[in-house]
């Protein structure tokens, strides 16, 4: 499948192979008035929304497998949450023991992977050279020079996350797992030892992964608090005794000093708090929460955000590193953009505090897979991703056939934010300096990817996205403009 | 028993019995000629044209060509194999086939024929033809853009069910499966457990609701390639 995508701005004509690639580039246009001060900074995300045509007519149990053609990135997300939405549609959802946590060791697997390629492929980088570093050092490879550790373990953290995701899956990408109303395997023995013998060093990288982004964190706070940041409201499913749950729960949102805006609520009733807007200058939509309207009820998404709806963590470690994580703004949400990597970190050292239990966890090799009840015509499947909320929305015929798909990604989630942040790094950083160094696009970049979004260049591992970004004048005219690619 | 004679396929002496066609009698020495349309038990359609041999010096399909004393049988030459590929890849580039995420991935003989011949990426240019799917039965659903038009499903119908659902409609690029009724699929007297179902090669035609049940690793050919079974019988 070959799909032509014309820009109406007639500037760019993109090329997208949906079945490969979904969101890809990202390009930030930056306007100025007469003062050489920015008077907008916009972020602009080419979104492919073809997939909900493309599996119109498709059986529903086909749905968990195709929809992973969408994201090279984190397709077992996807897979989960497509599924999550089978198991209703088949009237499933109340899994056997075996399936519910084979696929929760799947999500924790994925969720540790993502988690530490993010960190130590491509923040690191900033972290340990500096934003104004040269390039030709702030990046991967630099890391693997000067920090040759590091870069191992980066890699082993991610090899070990994959293959979780085989051994439950049945294939590092494009799995075939979750099936609707459970699994089509358990875990054997063997597996389960292959993985309990890394599991220690496991444990070790993510504390030690965790310590940096902390340290790092408190030593520049200074610097950082203010950096591409702003207040929010945060959204994310928590379980319903208020615990971080990264696989199922209700939704909540409190606002950015904690009050609560989305009180723990169902979410198949999602579209009765959540809408999308569609801005003309942007393909990709905005949702917000309905309560607070377009202007202000836009939310952030992901780590930072889970990290603020949570009232507590349910594994010790992670739960010690939460209190310190609050303990920065007195308990209240923390708005600071450039906490989203010490976020991260302690999900990531929570993920390996799960996937360790979950193998100590006798009911991996149960036997009993799959449930099925009452038939529904109509589900939604959430699930938090490793870059935020996922919803899966779906109407499926008597015929088994899919006859309504509607997603919003996390990326989605986070398109207001990433723009905010795109603004505050512009004002604070170039108002009044028409000029656009490798330093500033860098600066930009890095608010950016504090969201983790999921922009193919988001996975360039040589510390450079490719970025467009263009500065306009007063008149509209283009005084400047930079390319990396 | 009547006599046997002997022939021989690729410079084996194979044994063969009166009324045997080459596949026959090759599958019962443990010789495996790649195969598509043909399915054992089955009256042989002699479509897909993966199965031809030099006999004799001459290409003949050994699904329909009788075997006979003293035949002279080439079927793994490089020739021959390349022929295959070229048939199998344009079975591919002629329908709508998606195996990431086709649930009868592993399991499916156009997929395994690709692999066993070593197919990667199909040279042909793709026809992306719009084809039709019916999903109108409680228990079967039919995909025809992945239909490779073997016949299987016709004659299993017929032959073995005694039923009649499937007839092929239309020529050449048009050529379709259809079902013998007023409008679709639910309107015949077809069974989920029907030969004509069991019997696609692909999954053009399905048995619902069973999707990805078999995990990966525990597939037909997730271990051993297709034709192996076949092999494995030879002494
Ligand atoms: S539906 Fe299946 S069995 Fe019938 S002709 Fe097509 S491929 Fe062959
Ligand atoms: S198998 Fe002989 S022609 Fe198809």
């Amino acid at each position: 499948m070959v799909t032509n995508a014309s820009t109406t701005a007639g500037t760019r004509k993109i090329t997208i192979e949906p079945v490969t690639r979904v969101e890809g580039h990202g390009k930030v246009t930056l306007h100025l008035d007469e003062k050489n001060n920015v008077s907008q900074a916009r972020l602009h995300i080419v979104e492919f929304r073809g997939f909900e045509r493309f599996i119109q007519g498709r059986p529903y149990w086909e749905v968990p497998v195709i929809v992973q053609r969408l994201c090279g990135i984190c397709p077992v997300s996807h897979h989960l949450a497509a599924a999550k939405a089978m198991d209703r549609i088949v009237g499933g959802e109340n899994l056997t023991p075996t399936a519910e946590k084979m696929r929760r060791l799947m999500h924790y697997g994925q969720m540790f992977q993502s988690h530490a390629l993010h960190f130590f492929h491509l923040v690191s980088p900033d972290l340990l050279f500096g934003f104004d570093a040269d390039p030709a050092v702030r990046n991967v490879i630099g890391v693997a020079a000067k920090f040759p550790d590091l870069a191992v373990q980066g890699v082993m953290m991610r090899k070990f996350g994959q293959e979780i995701i085989k051994a439950t899956a049945g294939k590092k990408i494009h799995g075939t797992g979750a099936i609707p109303g459970g699994v089509n395997k358990n875990l054997s023995v063997q597996e389960r030892d292959f993985f309990l013998k890394d599991m220690e060093q496991m444990l070790a990288w993510a504390r030690s992964a965790l310590s940096i982004a902390k340290d790092y964190t408190a030593e520049h706070l200074a610097e950082l608090k203010d950096f591409g940041s702003f207040e929010s409201n945060h959204l994310s499913l928590v379980r319903k005794d208020g615990a971080m749950d990264l696989y199922h729960g209700v939704l909540r949102a409190v606002d950015a000093k904690g009050e609560r805006v989305l009180n723990d609520v169902d979410y198949q009733e999602y579209a009765k708090h959540i809408a999308e807007e569609v801005r003309d200058w942007s393909y990709m939509k905005f949702p917000f929460m309905k309560s607070v309207g377009p202007e202000k009820g836009w939310y952030r998404v992901g780590p930072l955000a889970r990290l603020n709806t949570a009232d507590f963590i349910d594994t010790p470690e992670a739960e010690a590193a939460r209190k310190e994580f609050k303990a920065v703004t007195g308990g209240k949400p923390n708005n600071i953009t450039m906490a989203y990597h010490w976020a991260r970190m302690i999900e990531c050292l929570h993920s390996a505090e799960k996937i360790n239990d979950l193998l100590h966890d006798k009911d991996l090799q149960g036997t009993d897979l799959v449930t099925k009840g009452e038939r529904r015509e109509e589900a939604v499947g959430l699930i938090e991703a490793p870059r935020g909320t996922l919803f899966h929305h779906y109407r499926v015929n008597k015929q088994d056939q899919v006859t309504m798909a509607n997603l919003i990604v996390s990326t989605t989630n986070n398109n207001e934010p990433m723009n905010r942040a795109v603004q505050k790094v512009a004002q604070d950083c170039i108002s009044g300096k028409p000029e656009v160094t490798e330093g500033l696009l860098n600066r930009i970049e890095v608010a950016i990817r504090a969201y983790d979004p999921c922009l193919s260049c988001a996975t360039h591992a040589m510390g450079r996205m490719p970025l467009d970004v263009e500065i306009h004048d007063c008149e509209g005219k283009v005084v400047d403009r930079r390319q990396r690619d | 028993m009547s006599a046997t004679f002997t022939f021989t396929i690729d410079g084996k002496e194979i044994k063969g019995q009166p009324g045997q066609t080459i596949m026959e009698a090759a599958e019962a020495a443990g010789v495996y000629i790649p195969r598509l349309c043909y399915s054992k038990d089955l009256r042989p359609h002699g479509s897909c044209r993966v199965c031809t041999c030099m006999v004799n010096g001459r290409p003949q399909a050994a699904c329909t060509q009788p075997a006979a004393e003293g035949m002279v049988v080439e079927n793994n030459t490089d020739e021959l194999q390349a022929i295959r590929r070229d048939l199998v890849e344009m079975l591919f580039v002629e329908g709508n086939h998606f195996c990431p995420f086709c649930e009868k991935s592993g399991n499916c003989e156009l997929q395994a024929m690709a692999y066993r011949l070593g197919i990667t990426a199909p040279k042909f240019p793709y026809l992306w033809p719009d084809r039709s799917v019916d999903a109108s039965h409680p228990e079967v659903f039919i995909d025809r853009n992945r239909c490779i038009l073997c016949g299987r499903c016709v004659n299993a119908s017929k032959d073995a069910d005694g039923k009649n659902v499937f007839q092929f409609v239309g020529r050449g690029e048009h050529k379709r499966v259809a079902v013998n009724a007023e409008a679709n699929l639910a309107d015949t007297d077809l069974k989920g457990t029907d030969r004509a179902v069991a019997v696609c090669p692909v999954g053009a035609i399905l048995v619902k609701h069973k999707g990805y049940a078999t995990p990966v690793g525990r597939r037909s050919y997730d271990q051993k390639p297709i034709g192996s079974e076949i092999e494995s019988k030879r002494k």
